[in-house]
């Protein structure tokens, strides 16, 4: 599971059938001090999570369980919409920002 | 998922049998202003949306990629399962 920040939608009509409701948000990665981790990816919205919120998603095959088919391909959805992050500074040195 | 756009198809008569009956596109991963992703390689992706030469697609790869019907138990790692309308972008992108 990881952190990312919905920084957009992808509207596509033409999909798989397993997909035809499920939404694209953009997200970008983040790490545990929100600051940017990584590029951009697409994901499924399984749970309504909305413009600029810190989500938590799943990746790889597992991304498909949450959604009511049997089989999905998706290889990234939101599971969760974060309310807050307790970290400790001490154990979270200051990571340097990946491209 | 990736974001994509649909750059060629392959042709190959001897391969898998996995493979048989399915069309196989060149997707070269691009950022969110559609421009070539310098850093990210061609995906060679089995199409199950029909995908055109030029368009802009979704791809999902990995073990993910076999759940479609098309693509369940084949040797597939890299589907196309939408073809992108349109991007809204409101928040900002890492480089």
């Amino acid at each position: 599971m990881f952190f990312a920040k919905i920084i957009g939608t992808v509207w596509a009509t033409v999909k798989d059938e397993h997909l035809q409701n499920a939404s694209f948000e953009i997200i970008q990665p983040i790490d545990a001090n929100r600051n940017h981790a990584g590029k951009p990816i697409i994901a499924v919205n399984n749970i309504g999570a909305g413009e600029g919120e810190t989500v938590m998603y799943i990746t790889a095959s597992e991304a498909s369980i949450p959604l009511p088919a049997e089989m999905a391909p998706t290889d990234a959805t939101i599971v969760g919409i974060v309310d807050r992050i307790d970290v400790d500074p001490e154990l979270n040195k200051e990571m340097p920002t990946k491209k | 998922m990736t974001l994509g756009r649909v750059i060629g198809s392959v042709w190959a008569t001897r391969k898998d049998e996995g493979l048989n009956g399915t069309k196989i596109l060149i997707i070269q991963p691009v950022d969110l202003n559609y421009d070539v992703d310098e850093e990210a390689n061609p995906v060679i992706a089995v199409d199950s949306v029909g995908a055109g030469a030029g368009e802009i697609v979704l791809i999902a790869q990995g073990s993910s990629a076999r759940q479609t019907k098309l693509t369940h138990n084949k040797p597939i790692d890299a589907v196309v399962m939408a073809i992108v309308d349109k991007l809204d972008v409101f928040g900002e992108a890492a480089g």
